[in-house]
């Protein structure tokens, strides 16, 4: 495996995203993903990390503000393979008819002509994903026959044979055991040797303090960001966890007086 | 050869249709929208497009008839309203707060309603019934080439797209994350969608071409989890039916999209029941032979 030689971070500036039902999922929100680092991005359910996430990918348009990787805006950036994504298990079809081969092929397609023919390299980074994440000799299952973990690890794969420098995995623990958990952390830490940038959102704070380097605190919009030591006060926890901190949030105040 | 007949009835009477010139042209033709019709249906059964061909299939009436009033090929008219009504179904999707079954609802009965206002109302030749049913016994030269020519085109672009419209269909987060381009997918299968209906229309009908779309990509589904394969036995019941169905409607003079649409019905009832793996049958005997799940059939987790 070649080593990246130059790291890639992540710059979100002022973003807000504002659903069509008006609801607003994310205030004013500004962080930065430094460079060849593990962050983790951390905040209850609903407190906007999916959708955090989802617009750093362009999955979704913000109502405002800037998202940039590497300097490049997010649609060049995934036009030159820098950003690759393994995403939450429920948001796969699992009985789409697709051997775990094919998945991780799927990763090498922006490489390929209009056809999308595999050529040998193609074939050979697939096959050295499949290794790496232990999963080769699963390579011709339906991906609905795999138990939780191997699920994770296939599109892990898929991720690994995109060759992408900055790695987003959205919620990787859920639905493994301890050991696969164990295995994908080992994984992340040497991909972060080889120079990738790797942002994991999760909600499982004892796993955060094992491996990240950095974590954002998120709830509605960036409470805390940081190194893990710095960020991980009980004081910024308690924030992020037991309410919102209303007097920050205006225009939130303004809906919930609304409701009443 | 008076013998011969004595001694095959039965063969006589199998092969006796086979001499009719129209009769074997409208099996070549059924075969033909067979063919694509389950290509593009195992795309759409897995895409969860359902209730959009059907939508698009009844959104084609005011194209015909508009079609027919101006003197223009019926394909153009069927193509550009069905393609207009997925149009007209996203943009009110994303400018209001109702949900996508109701928008489509809305959008496929008014074009239809709409297209039966203009079929009684603009003078010209065009039998309601045959619009609705198919009438592929009686299908016209110049009908024939316009079939052809929208299976054709919706054959080769389905060939040179297939492994992008699979996983627009897969995973169209990932396409995107690849930097692919998701709305350009989503308005090819849009539009194969449309042709593919026009393609059907002469033989189905409006009412029936959804079975054709729907049923063999189903079938095929409960049959197998490789996708080649089950474009490959999409394709061969699919055939299979529009052929015997064809055949079956001129010897028991019953309609021929119903036919064919009641033999596709049947193969997939005989599937859902009996499928290796995801057959009734199967999943109730799994129910008791299932072995309790355990980590250590896969040690290297």
């Amino acid at each position: 495996m070649p080593t990246a030689t130059q790291t890639l971070n992540i710059s979100v500036n002022n973003l807000s995203v504002t659903y069509s039902n008006a609801k607003l999922a994310l205030y004013n929100a500004s962080c930065t993903v430094e460079p060849g680092t593990i962050t983790a991005l951390v905040g209850p359910n609903g407190s906007g990390k999916s959708t955090l996430f989802k617009s750093i990918m362009g999955f979704l348009k913000p109502t405002q503000g800037q998202i940039h990787v590497g300097g490049l805006t997010v649609q060049k950036a995934q036009k030159k393979q820098l950003m690759a994504y393994v995403p939450q298990s429920d948001e796969v079809d699992w009985n789409f008819p697709v051997s775990v081969y094919d998945v991780v092929m799927m990763g090498r397609y922006g490489y390929m002509n209009l056809l999308r023919i595999p050529g040998s390299k193609d074939r050979r980074l697939v096959m050295e994903s499949l290794e790496r994440v232990g999963m080769i000799d699963f390579r011709h299952h339906q991906i609905g026959e795999l138990s939780g973990g191997q699920k994770k690890r296939a599109f892990l794969a898929r991720a690994l044979a995109q060759e992408g420098k900055v790695i987003l995995l959205d919620e990787p623990f859920t639905g493994v055991d301890v050991k696969t958990e164990k295995r994908i952390i080992d994984l992340l830490i040497q991909l972060r040797e080889e120079g990738h940038t790797i942002l994991v959102s999760t909600h499982d704070l004892a796993s955060v303090l094992t491996f990240c380097d950095r974590t954002i605190l998120l709830n509605q919009t960036i409470l805390a960001s940081g190194t893990t030591e710095e960020t991980f006060t009980e004081e910024n926890l308690s924030m992020t966890f037991d309410g919102l901190p209303i007097s920050s949030l205006p225009q939130m105040y303004h809906t919930s007086e609304v409701d009443r | 050869m008076s013998d011969t007949i004595a001694v095959f009835p039965l063969w006589n009477w199998l092969v006796e249709p086979l001499q009719y010139g129209f009769l074997v042209q409208a099996i070549w033709v059924s075969a033909f929208v067979g063919l694509v019709c389950a290509v593009l249906s195992c795309y759409i059964t897995l895409k969860g497009w359902s209730l959009m061909g059907d939508a698009v299939s009844h959104a084609v009436v005011p194209g015909v008839v508009v079609a027919y009033a101006l003197n223009i090929p019926f394909a153009i008219g069927a193509f550009l309203f069905g393609f207009g009504a997925t149009v007209a179904i996203g943009y009110i999707k994303s400018k209001t707060r109702l949900k996508e079954d109701a928008v489509i609802g809305v959008v496929f009965t008014g074009f239809f309603a709409f297209g039966l206002v203009l079929v009684t109302k603009i003078p010209s030749n065009i039998d309601l019934f045959h619009i609705l049913f198919g009438n592929v016994l009686g299908i016209s030269q110049q009908d024939i080439i316009q079939t052809v020519i929208a299976g054709m085109i919706t054959l080769v672009v389905i060939l040179i797209r297939r492994k992008d419209l699979l996983l627009f269909c897969f995973d169209p987060n990932h396409a995107q994350a690849i930097g692919l381009n998701t709305q350009l997918m989503f308005y090819t299968l849009l539009s194969v969608l449309a042709l593919t209906i026009v393609t059907a229309l002469q033989t189905a009908g409006i009412i029936l071409v959804i079975a054709m779309l729907v049923t063999p990509g189903s079938t095929a589904y409960l049959l197998t989890d490789r996708f080649d394969r089950m474009l490959g036995i999409s394709i061969a019941t699919s055939v299979f039916s529009c052929v015997m169905g064809t055949y079956l409607s001129y010897h028991f003079d019953v309609s021929t999209g119903g036919s064919i649409v009641v033999l596709l019905t049947v193969l997939f009832l005989v599937a859902m029941v009996f499928a290796p793996k995801y057959g009734i049958l199967a999943q109730n005997s799994h129910q008791y032979l299932k072995p309790v799940e355990n980590q250590a059939q896969y040690p290297k987790i």
